[in-house]
């Protein structure tokens, strides 16, 4: 099983104001194109969707083919209007759902 | 490269560059869905050049992490936004990358990744507007040691 996502956002927010994400999952992101040292071809497992959502409304997404490099690194941004959870789910080949979760809050 | 360890690695040596890079240096030219690709993103209108700005590695010493950023210049608001950017590589075995999807809550259409290169290409962004519009823009990476999409 894959480590836990490492994820970075600011703890608070001004109101309005645009912060960036970065996140970052352990994943092997086997291309299936590759043979091992008996010529068979080793098995296509990647993460094929990305999603992050801020309490329940899609801020952004992504879907992403093998070209896409080992533990994949993706950095985005978001706009905070209001205090609340950022939800982040990774959705692997077989089904798997890496999920995690950040709040933030607003800066008084 | 985890299924040849660096004993074996090492005793292959150059031989072994040769091989991997040999048939992805082929594909680059012969397998070429990218035109199938973007033709299914932008249903056969032309992209316009411009907003967008693609910032990727001249050389790339590692194909098998490429940093990639995109910036695409629009007000990110509920009536004029991006939408999706498609990013294809035409020299890869497969010529889709990723697909990104912004919102206006994503307050800024900008976005980092990191990608795989099997050989020297062009990487090509295709930026599709809340109103339709297409932008797109492309650059040449070269690459030393192919990522061969792994």
């Amino acid at each position: 099983m894959a480590d836990k996502p490492r994820i970075k956002l600011p703890k608070e927010a001004i109101k309005g104001e645009v912060i960036q994400i970065k996140t970052l999952v352990s994943h092997v992101m086997e291309s299936g194109q590759r043979k091992d040292a008996q010529g068979k071809t080793i098995p296509r497992k990647i993460i094929n969707k990305f999603a992050c959502e801020f309490n329940g409304k899609p801020v952004f997404s992504c879907a992403l083919e093998p070209a896409i490099s080992a533990n994949p690194y993706i950095q985005f941004d978001a706009r905070v209007d209001e205090a609340g959870t950022f939800k982040f789910s990774w959705t692997d080949d077989d089904g798997t759902v890496i999920a995690a979760e950040e709040k933030i809050s607003l800066k008084a | 490269m985890k299924a040849i360890n660096r004993r074996q690695a090492f005793a292959l040596g150059g031989g072994f560059v040769m091989l991997t890079l040999m048939p992805m240096a082929a594909d680059a030219e012969v397998t070429n869905d990218a035109a199938k690709w973007i033709e299914k993103f932008t249903g056969g209108k032309q992209p316009a050049k411009g907003k967008i700005s693609l910032d990727l590695p001249e050389i790339a010493e590692n194909g098998n992490t490429v940093p990639l950023s995109i910036n695409i210049e629009s007000p990110m608001t509920a009536e004029s936004y991006v939408k999706d950017v498609m990013i294809i590589a035409d020299g890869n075995p497969n010529a889709g990358v990723a697909t990104l999807s912004f919102t206006p809550l994503s307050g800024k259409a900008e976005a980092s990744i990191r990608i795989r290169l099997a050989a020297t290409q062009n990487v090509v962004a295709i930026a599709k507007m809340s109103d339709g519009a297409l932008f797109t823009e492309q650059k040449t990476v070269k690459v030393t040691i192919g990522g061969c999409g792994g």
